[in-house]
């Protein structure tokens, strides 16, 4: 693998003590790890030689939002953008909301600073993910988002992270911490875009202490070149609800873990998830989900369409811990090939050590539903029409179920464009 | 408009149909009735095209055209209409969405020029309230949780905004309380017209209290045994689908 390191410490910005202490133990951390490869369990289908070209320091970039094809859904919060790693405050908003401190680290007053040392790491687990310490090595400008005890946000937060085409492959990091304080409500979105070849390295972290509900959203829309290796760390306690809802198009390389713990008793988390590759792209999403008390339910539900001669891989483990009795979980992973070259490696992993659970899962990969087929065409659709129609009602059951409205305005387009349904009205307005 | 001559079809290996003749001239309205089993079902998703039903003798002639040399879109672009006894879910598609693909495929096969969003969506609306059904279930995916009874009204408008020449009724009535059989029968009797005929495909003599038909037909074991008017039916009721066996079929 290409010295992924080097480029981003000569890019290095002084930094608090804090900081500078979390990047050294990063660096050990990264210098000493083992590189998967695929003979590691977890890595199997993945393979990391994308990553073996030659990686810069990402540049700053001033382009305007329209250079840049920035196209954001209209969310109405405050939005934080960063182009090539870089913030860009002319691109970005802050809407003031009492119930809300959001923050850069390198921002952040005394008080942030403390928190940010103190939760920033807490739930990512030392050694088993080596990107996460390359996270930590490089670490420079991360968002600091804190939900204040028993408060509600008034509109959701975005977060968008742009790369622009860089002359040489540039490799930059993100960084975000969400801490949810006890009884507080919020929204969150981060969004992932750009064009070109470069790498980026993502690692968002959620806490959510007693009481609290996050509703998450992580959109991956980048080119179809883009390296992507990164995860997601959150730790519920007692009754937090987490929604979190990933939407994958495209990239080279995707490679996301997204690790949840259930740490209090009554935590619910929905967990959704869609991914769509075409071309030669590859995305391998590893859930794990912890459930360590009693009490604790889980909703996983991932689909994916795959065609030409792309590859997915889901691999959903649920770990229910002996003392974890009344667990709820379910998992379910329903994939569509649309090629004969597409390739899907699917693996729901259920591990129970407790007695008094119901558990349940379900991994698939299918063709279309023959009778819907045959339904939509008594209805005079032709068969290549009613295809893609059905292709993105599969995916778009997923984007109903949010929450978010302005969100599911900007997905739905997206995805009828993207299988290119000839979808001429918005069924919102359908009711006025 | 509809003529069927010794249709003998099966399913899996089995035969259903076995040398069926009808005949349906503009305008009117044919019931057919059977017990279970007696293949009713078969014939509506055989005149669809339903994949897994294979014709193995006989012929279908659809409005001068073999029907079943037809793909299951063009008979619809024809103007056939299958009410289905159990219409699909499809989670994900809008009604709205659904129904706009279907009216605009439909309308170009026809050569006639597709409605604009707006117009479309105020017909739309109108076919909901036609069939008394809230305007929120075009928002909702197709038929997806939809009760028994808002998934046949749900057909029975599809069926107004696609005008089609000849309507297939398949059990639309079972399930039904007697509320949302009267909304379905208005219905089919509003779009009664010289030009449309209607198959009322049916296990009860219920339904055709609401919508008179010209005929009524007995099918039993895969053929027509019996053809009669409205009579017919009401003796069907009085005395059992066994009845026939007794006089006709054994």
């Amino acid at each position: 693998m290409a010295d992924l390191l080097t480029p981003q410490l000569n890019a290095e910005t002084p930094a608090p003590d804090w900081l500078q202490s979390r990047r050294l133990a990063g660096r050990a951390a990264w210098e000493s790890s083992e590189m998967p490869t695929r003979k590691t369990e977890a890595w199997k289908y993945t393979s990391l030689f994308a990553l073996q070209q030659p990686f810069m320091a990402a540049r700053e970039s001033a382009e305007s939002a329209e250079e840049l094809g920035l196209e954001l859904p209209q969310l109405a919060g405050s939005r934080l953008v960063f182009v090539n790693g870089f913030w860009r405050e002319d691109l970005s908003e802050i809407e003031p909301d009492a119930a809300i401190e959001l923050v850069r680290f390198s921002d952040a007053d005394q008080t942030q600073a403390a928190l940010i040392a103190q939760h920033l790491g807490s739930v990512v687990p030392g050694n088993k993910h080596p990107f996460s310490a390359l996270n930590d090595a490089v670490l420079a400008d991360g968002v600091f988002l804190r939900i204040l005890t028993g408060s509600k946000a008034a509109r959701p937060v975005q977060l968008v992270w742009h790369n622009s085409p860089q002359v040489d492959a540039a490799i930059n990091s993100q960084r975000l911490l969400v801490l949810a304080e006890q009884h507080s409500e919020a929204t969150v979105v981060e969004h992932f875009s750009g064009q070109g070849h470069s790498f980026t390295n993502g690692l968002p972290e959620l806490i959510l202490a007693a009481g609290a509900a996050l509703s998450h959203s992580r959109l991956h829309l980048e080119s179809a070149e883009a390296l992507h290796v990164g995860g997601l760390h959150a730790a519920l306690e007692r009754d937090a609800t987490l929604n979190s809802f990933h939407v994958a198009f495209g990239g080279k390389l995707k490679r996301i873990d997204i690790v949840i713990n259930h740490q209090g008793h009554g935590a619910h988390c929905q967990l959704d998830g869609m991914y769509l590759l075409r071309g030669q792209e590859h995305v391998d999403y590893h859930t794990c989900i912890e459930h360590a008390l009693p009490h604790c339910t889980t909703d996983e539900t991932f689909r994916g369409i795959v065609g030409d001669k792309a590859s997915a891989v889901f691999n959903g483990r649920i770990h229910i811990h002996p003392d974890a009795q009344k667990t709820r979980a379910e998992l379910s992973n329903k994939n569509l090939l649309t090629s004969a070259t597409a390739e899907v490696n699917t693996k729901p992993e259920l591990e129970i050590y407790a007695d008094d659970v119901q558990c349940a899962h379900g991994a698939t990969v299918a063709q279309l539903d023959e009778s819907m087929l045959h339904y939509l065409r008594t209805r005079g659709i032709p068969a290549d029409e009613a295809l893609v129609l059905l292709s993105y009602g599969f995916i778009n059951a997923l984007v109903e179920k949010q929450r978010l409205e302005s969100l599911r305005d900007y997905l739905k387009p997206r995805l009828a464009n993207y299988f290119g349904a000839a979808l001429a009205l918005d069924p919102d307005d359908a009711g006025g | 408009m509809l003529s069927i001559k010794d249709l003998h079809a099966e399913v899996e290996g089995k035969n259903i149909l076995k040398g069926l003749n009808l005949e349906i001239r503009e305008g009117e309205v044919h019931a057919i009735m059977g017990p279970n089993g007696s293949g009713k079902s078969t014939l509506g998703h055989v005149l669809s095209g339903r994949p897994g039903y294979e014709i193995t003798q006989g012929s279908v002639e659809f409005l001068g055209k073999d029907l079943l040399k037809l793909d299951t879109e063009e008979r619809a672009h024809l103007g056939l209409f299958l009410a289905f006894q159990y219409p699909v879910e499809i989670p994900g598609v809008s009604n709205m969405e659904f129904l706009k693909a279907s009216v605009d495929a439909v309308r170009e096969s026809q050569g006639a020029s597709a409605y604009d969003t707006v117009g479309f969506m105020r017909r739309a609306r109108e076919a909901c309230a036609a069939v008394d059904l809230d305007q929120a279930f075009l928002k909702r995916g197709v038929n997806e949780g939809f009760s028994g009874g808002e998934k046949k009204r749900n057909e029975l408008m599809q069926m107004m905004l696609l005008e089609p020449r000849l309507c297939i009724l398949d059990e639309t009535d079972s399930g039904l309380d007697i509320d949302a059989m009267q909304v379905v029968a208005s219905g089919v009797n509003a779009m009664r017209s010289e030009s449309r005929s209607f198959l009322l495909v049916t296990h009860y003599q219920r339904l055709l209290d609401y919508i008179e038909p010209d005929f009524v037909h007995v099918l039993a074991d895969g053929r027509i045994i019996r053809s009669g008017d409205t009579s017919l039916a009401l003796e069907l009721e009085a005395k059992g689908y066994s009845w026939l066996d007794d006089s006709e079929v054994a």
